[in-house]
């Protein structure tokens, strides 16, 4: 992280530096370091997976979404697949975070807008599923480095019936 | 049948004096009773379709699958909903190919029949190729589902054209329906987006699983250390109710919880505003439907069975649920949020808030039930060593409690019957 801030502090901001961040939060989640990745997002942070039906524009206050955590409720989150009691997660899966075709959108004061493809795996039981989509980031420079300020990931799926349940951070 | 399978041609053993009540594992694993209940339960009860907020301007539709059918869900233009068959009277294929929508008709892309909203053929190329009489008797128009009615705004279909009445069958459980209808002072709404998820599990352990109380303290220990965690979220309320037997095979657990509820139980994390707009909410209850009942309304939690496959939960939100059998060990699951029509943008965020920490399978709860029911499933591999489910729970009980098996027991007894009705051309 070091790295990145120094660079966040000294130019634009390239591809480059997203898709470093974005492959070292895909190493976080395959590794179960989930309290590294909680401390990637910023304190009003959002994270989402809108249900496959619901409005382009939706959002979590008019539609059923299948994940919508405020920051306080990501942290439980991670809580929750820290323990032995989370059921559907215990023992572990084994997960693989593809991250693919990444893109500056846009950039607004320290806000950038970047989008990646992504397939991720996750093998449980003797059985692999596979969810792919899209993930919208709004990611803010800050004297810290790189933070998550949003991670919407929106599925290119019509439904998760092969893949039953989200039980992972995709 | 296996050894240990079932006894006597029963599936359960339902024995109140000693104690016993259990029901076979076959019944989760056999394709020849999971052949029996298509016939037997699916095909003679009235199953939900969907809710007429989904339908509501005229040349709405939406398309389902019920019970392995491919069905149109609509309102025609004349206001009228209906349930047709969505396939061409030609050769067969979809007429209607999105999942939802508004037309006035529906067109087959084959050979480009055209069907109207109301399902009437009104366009066939080559018209005069085919008899003057063709389609006169309304033959080719689109097939109507048997049956369709509906009881406050729910729709059911049943595709027994000879099967009882809607109002007959709903019986004790419509006073349930009321209970969570009666919320919306202008009537229920689906709210937009469907969760649509499978359980590689017999779909009966999810009706179990669903208006099962038995199970939260160990399935659910994470989502109770996330509520114990959550400054503001719990209300000073204990946990108490019972389960109920409603005739038919429906059932249902009512309780107190100390949980947010939008309508209507307050919690601090809600702020004074909300706790305000909870006491609006409650005088609108208690002049329209008197105190005990408003009470009622808002402050108990209900998880209802319709059965065999309707779950309404009114929890800490509402959810609708069905779930069809795709083979023994695999079930399809469709979930709905449902809300008061003209609720507040507040309770409304708050509402779908609260629906995500605790169902769906992105949620704290569900993702543990579907592990549940599906080590279940693959413990009944043990089926010839191990043969019967324990459902005894509170059986010695006058009054049984939410964690006691009472409300299982009685969609137990209705399959049971159900399934082993001696048919006319066995």
């Amino acid at each position: 992280m070091s790295q990145t801030a120094k660079i966040a502090n000294v130019r634009e901001l390239s591809r480059h530096d997203f898709e470093d961040f974005l492959y070292e939060e895909a190493a976080m989640l395959d590794e179960w370091r989930l309290n590294d990745w909680l401390d990637l997002f910023t304190d009003d942070a959002q994270y989402m997976v809108p249900s496959t039906n619901c409005a382009e524009d939706a959002t979590p206050a008019n539609a059923l979404f299948y994940i919508a955590d405020n920051r306080f409720r990501l942290g439980e989150r991670v809580v929750r697949l820290s323990k032995k009691t989370a059921h559907a997660e215990w023992p572990r899966s084994k997960t693989r975070h593809m991250v693919h075709n990444v893109r500056i959108r846009s950039v607004e004061g320290d806000e950038y807008a970047v989008t990646c493809n992504f397939v991720t795996y996750r093998t449980k039981n003797d059985q692999t599923e596979t969810y792919l989509g899209h993930h919208e980031y709004k990611i803010v420079s800050s004297p810290d480095g790189l933070r998550i300020r949003e991670k919407k990931s929106v599925l290119d799926l019509d439904t998760i019936r092969q893949q039953g349940k989200i039980s992972i951070i995709i | 049948m296996a050894q240990n399978g079932p006894a006597n041609g029963q599936f359960i053993i339902d024995n109140k004096d000693a104690g016993v009540f259990k029901v076979s594992r076959q019944a989760f694993v056999d394709d020849t009773i999971l052949a029996q209940e298509k016939r037997k339960v699916f095909d003679r009860c009235w199953l939900y379709v969907g809710h007429e907020s989904e339908v509501a301007k005229n040349g709405d539709f939406v398309t389902r699958n019920i019970a392995d059918r491919n069905l149109i869900f609509n309102r025609d233009r004349g206001g009228k909903v209906n349930v047709f068959y969505n396939t061409c009277t030609h050769r067969g294929a979809f007429v209607c190919r999105e999942k939802e929508g508004n037309s006035r008709r529906f067109q087959c892309f084959y050979h480009g029949w055209v069907f109207s909203d109301e399902g009437n053929l009104i366009e066939v190329p080559g018209r005069d190729s085919y008899c003057a009489h063709f389609n006169e008797d309304g033959s080719s128009n689109l097939a109507r589902v048997e049956r369709l009615d509906s009881y406050r705004g729910l729709y059911f279909i049943n595709f027994d054209k000879n099967a009882g009445s809607l109002h007959d069958y709903l019986g004790g459980v419509r006073e349930y329906i009321d209970l969570v209808v009666d919320q919306g002072e202008a009537g229920m709404e689906i709210v937009g987006g469907t969760q649509q998820y499978s359980i590689n599990a017999n779909w009966k352990l999810l009706t179990e699983n669903s208006i099962d109380g038995y199970h939260a303290a160990t399935t659910h220990a994470t989502y109770m250390d996330y509520l114990a965690n959550t400054a503001g979220s719990l209300a000073a309320v204990g946990m108490g109710g019972g389960g109920r037997q409603l005739g038919n095979g429906h059932a249902a657990i009512e309780y107190s919880a100390p949980w947010g509820r939008p309508v209507a139980q307050w919690v601090p994390a809600w702020g004074d505003q909300g706790k305000k707009d909870i006491e609006d909410i409650k005088a609108f209850l208690t002049e329209k439907y008197g105190q005990e009942r408003a009470e009622r309304i808002a402050s108990m939690n209900r998880n209802i069975l319709v059965f065999p496959n309707l779950v309404i939960n009114d929890i800490m939100a509402i959810t609708f649920r069905t779930f069809f059998p795709q083979a023994p060990g695999k079930m399809h699951v469709n979930a709905w949020a449902v809300a008061p029509i003209g609720e507040s943008e507040a309770f409304r965020e708050r509402r779908l808030f609260n629906f995500l920490e605790f169902l769906g399978p992105g949620g704290f709860a569900t993702p543990d039930d579907i592990e549940a029911l599906e080590m279940c499933q693959r413990g009944y591999k043990n089926v010839e060593a191990v043969g019967w489910n324990d459902i005894s729970k509170g059986v010695i009980r006058d009054q049984p409690g939410t964690n006691d098996e009472l409300q299982m027991r009685a969609f137990w007894r209705q399959w049971n019957a159900l399934m082993t009705v001696q048919e006319a051309a066995e």
